[in-house]
């Protein structure tokens, strides 16, 4: 009963993609239904909590939160094709900002205002990162992120050492429903934030970078600045994700706040999942996550190697990820005469 | 000799040891990065595999490791060799462009990453390995240093300096820098593209091994190491530029100094101060000191 919830569930954040990739596109016919049908999916999503036992929500709520991750990694890196590996230092920075804010021995400040915190000291130094290294092309500016997540790691870890004299730190317990809530505040804004920004000049410049930074420059596009700009606001999102997800392990110390897994993982998942399509990203991580919590608990010893195989698999014979995979299916299925790329 | 002179020397000297071991462990990585434009997340494991190796043909059938040299590498050797001819050959074929290969090499040697160590962790256990060879000491000017690392250093220089003999006069090294410059016109004139590929990642497996099998004489090793080297390589080959061989060797060498130096102001610092300056000349120069 409940993986049938869980599966139900990660069909509705997939159809949520995919109503959001059906607007972006031109075909809109069937909208009175196609949107009776999302409000419904809303509706089972908010209202999760009372159906469903704690363990499942809990791994919903972890289902949206590397959903956020992806999806605002695919919002900067899969638009501009510039590959950042910073994800793991703005999402640690929000877990350290709940460290700091909301200790064990009571709230310093209202729980919403510190998520605002994290997200905001991401992307603020996201658009220092991004104004110093954003004319790095290629391998450097992924060199160099990478640089930054354990630069940051190392450096918190001597000031934890010598400066404060503490391992790690404590969290307060929040009520899970609660980090649930948020989560999905969370995860709706990301897709929203997604949505205008592909219908905008501005998706569309970021787009032409991608495409081809030179003639996107001289098309009169500020390059620089679209890129910062973006960076800056996929990292909020990552450091909002970090400061609530403080909240659910409860103590946090650098390695585990600046692990370069959630560098990595994001990377995977939209690959995994497919970049072409919103829903793509979204499938991948709720699918992968779904399967990281299953086999992790049943098989912990071959987990992280079966999570290299995958790794490896998917990029060599997926290369667009599972969407691919399902529009070549569905091609052949409908005999090639819905092709559109 | 006055106090000071002394300590000078001996973060001068102690530099020099660690830096000839990351001047092999970056050569093999230029080597993968430079010629088959794969940044190589997993050079660091081949480092650990290297060295448990020889831990394990030491203690268990005792096997003097200097002999594990030439044993471990060419098995590494043959191990990159493969890994090239298979996975990272088919994703340079079907790669749109070149960054889009990078990109992917990069997210595959990641995977890789997590095979080799999860494999070694199932084999060797999580427990921290050691084992003692050549441990007496050598007096050098008023400081002492073990005799392995002094053992190290000279075998990182045989081992470098062989190479670059490999690359500078042997026709199979003109192809390689051929394939360097310019894989097509390479592949135009006759040089065998996928099998020079495939013996430049062999021959950077091979030396991250071989770095692996000399540093277990002188550091405690643990199926998780690999990593740090991994990055400990980046640095040095941005340092002296990507893709130069003796930019690698020199740059390794003062990486080494630089960790000494920190260390001996404040061990815990070291590695952090190892990415300032890493982040740093990526912002001042990427091209690196050597790069042109």
């Amino acid at each position: 009963m409940q993986t049938l919830i869980i599966i139900i569930n990660i069909l509705c954040l997939i159809y949520s993609g995919w109503f959001i990739e059906r607007l972006l596109t031109k075909e809109r016919k069937n909208s009175l239904i196609t949107s009776g049908i999302l409000l419904l999916v809303l509706a089972l999503l908010a209202t999760l909590p009372l159906y469903a036992l704690g363990y499942t929500s809990i791994l919903i709520t972890t289902i949206l939160m590397y959903i956020i991750l992806t999806v605002s990694w695919v919002l900067f890196s899969g638009l501009t094709g510039y590959m950042s590996l910073a994800t793991a230092a703005f999402f640690g920075i929000g877990i350290y900002a709940s460290a700091l804010f909301l200790p064990t021995t009571g709230a310093l400040l209202p729980i919403l205002v510190v998520v605002l915190i994290g997200g905001l000291a991401s992307s603020i130094i996201a658009l220092g990162v991004g104004a110093l290294t954003l004319r790095l092309r290629g391998i450097y500016f992924a060199i160099f992120t990478f640089g930054l997540v354990v630069f940051i790691m190392e450096l918190l870890n001597w000031w934890e050492h010598t400066v404060s004299h503490r391992r790690g730190r404590y969290v307060m317990l929040v009520d899970n429903d609660y980090i649930f809530y948020t989560m999905l505040g969370i995860f709706v804004l990301v897709m929203l934030t997604f949505f205008f920004i592909r219908r905008s000049k501005f998706g569309l410049a970021m787009r032409s970078i991608g495409e081809n930074e030179e003639a996107a420059a001289h098309t009169g596009i500020n390059v620089t600045m679209v890129k910062v700009i973006t960076f800056a606001i996929s990292a909020f999102f990552m450091g909002a994700a970090g400061a609530i997800y403080a909240t659910k392990i409860t103590y946090v110390d650098p390695y585990v706040a600046f692990s370069v897994l959630f560098s990595f993982l994001p990377v995977l998942m939209a690959i995994f999942g497919g970049m072409g399509r919103i829903y793509g990203p979204v499938m991948g991580a709720a699918i992968f996550t779904y399967l990281q919590e299953t086999l992790q608990t049943k098989f912990s010893e071959i987990y992280m190697l079966s999570f290299g195989v995958l790794l490896v698999a998917a990029i060599l014979y997926m290369p667009d990820g599972l969407t691919g995979l399902i529009q070549k299916v569905w091609r052949r299925i409908s005999g090639g005469k819905r092709v559109h790329t | 000799m006055p106090e000071s002179i002394v300590t000078v020397l001996d973060i001068t000297i102690g530099g020099l040891l660690l830096g000839g071991i990351y001047a092999l462990i970056a050569m093999g990585l230029s080597l993968q990065y430079g010629v088959a434009r794969v940044l190589n997340i997993a050079h660091g494991e081949f480092i650990m595999i290297g060295a448990f190796s020889t831990f394990t043909l030491y203690t268990v059938v005792g096997i003097n490791p200097l002999v594990c040299l030439v044993i471990i590498g060419p098995v590494i050797f043959v191990i990159g060799f493969l890994l090239q001819r298979t996975v990272f050959t088919r994703l340079r074929v079907t790669a749109p462009n070149p960054g889009a290969y990078e990109a992917s090499s990069l997210l595959a040697a990641f995977g890789l990453l997590f095979i080799v160590q999860n494999l070694a962790l199932i084999g060797w256990g999580a427990d921290y390995r050691q084992y003692s060879y050549l441990n007496s000491g050598v007096n050098i000017g008023g400081a002492i240093f073990s005799a392995n690392k002094l053992v190290i250093l000279g075998f990182s220089i045989a081992i470098g300096l062989a190479f670059y003999m490999f690359l500078a006069r042997t026709r199979m090294g003109k192809g390689i820098r051929a394939a360097a410059q310019d894989p097509s016109t390479a592949s135009l004139m006759g040089v065998n593209i996928n099998r020079v590929l495939a013996i430049c990642f062999g021959f950077g497996a091979a030396m991250a091994g071989m770095a692996g099998v000399l540093y277990s004489m002188r550091i405690p090793l643990n199926t998780s190491m690999g990593l740090q080297y991994t990055v400990i390589a980046i640095i040095v080959i941005v340092l002296g530029g990507l893709g130069s061989i003796p930019g690698a060797f020199i740059g390794g060498l003062i990486l080494g100094i630089i960790g000494e130096v920190v260390t001996y102001f404040d061990p815990s610092l070291s590695l952090a101060a190892y990415y300032f300056i890493f982040m740093l000349l990526l912002l001042v120069r990427p091209k690196g000191i050597f790069g042109k």
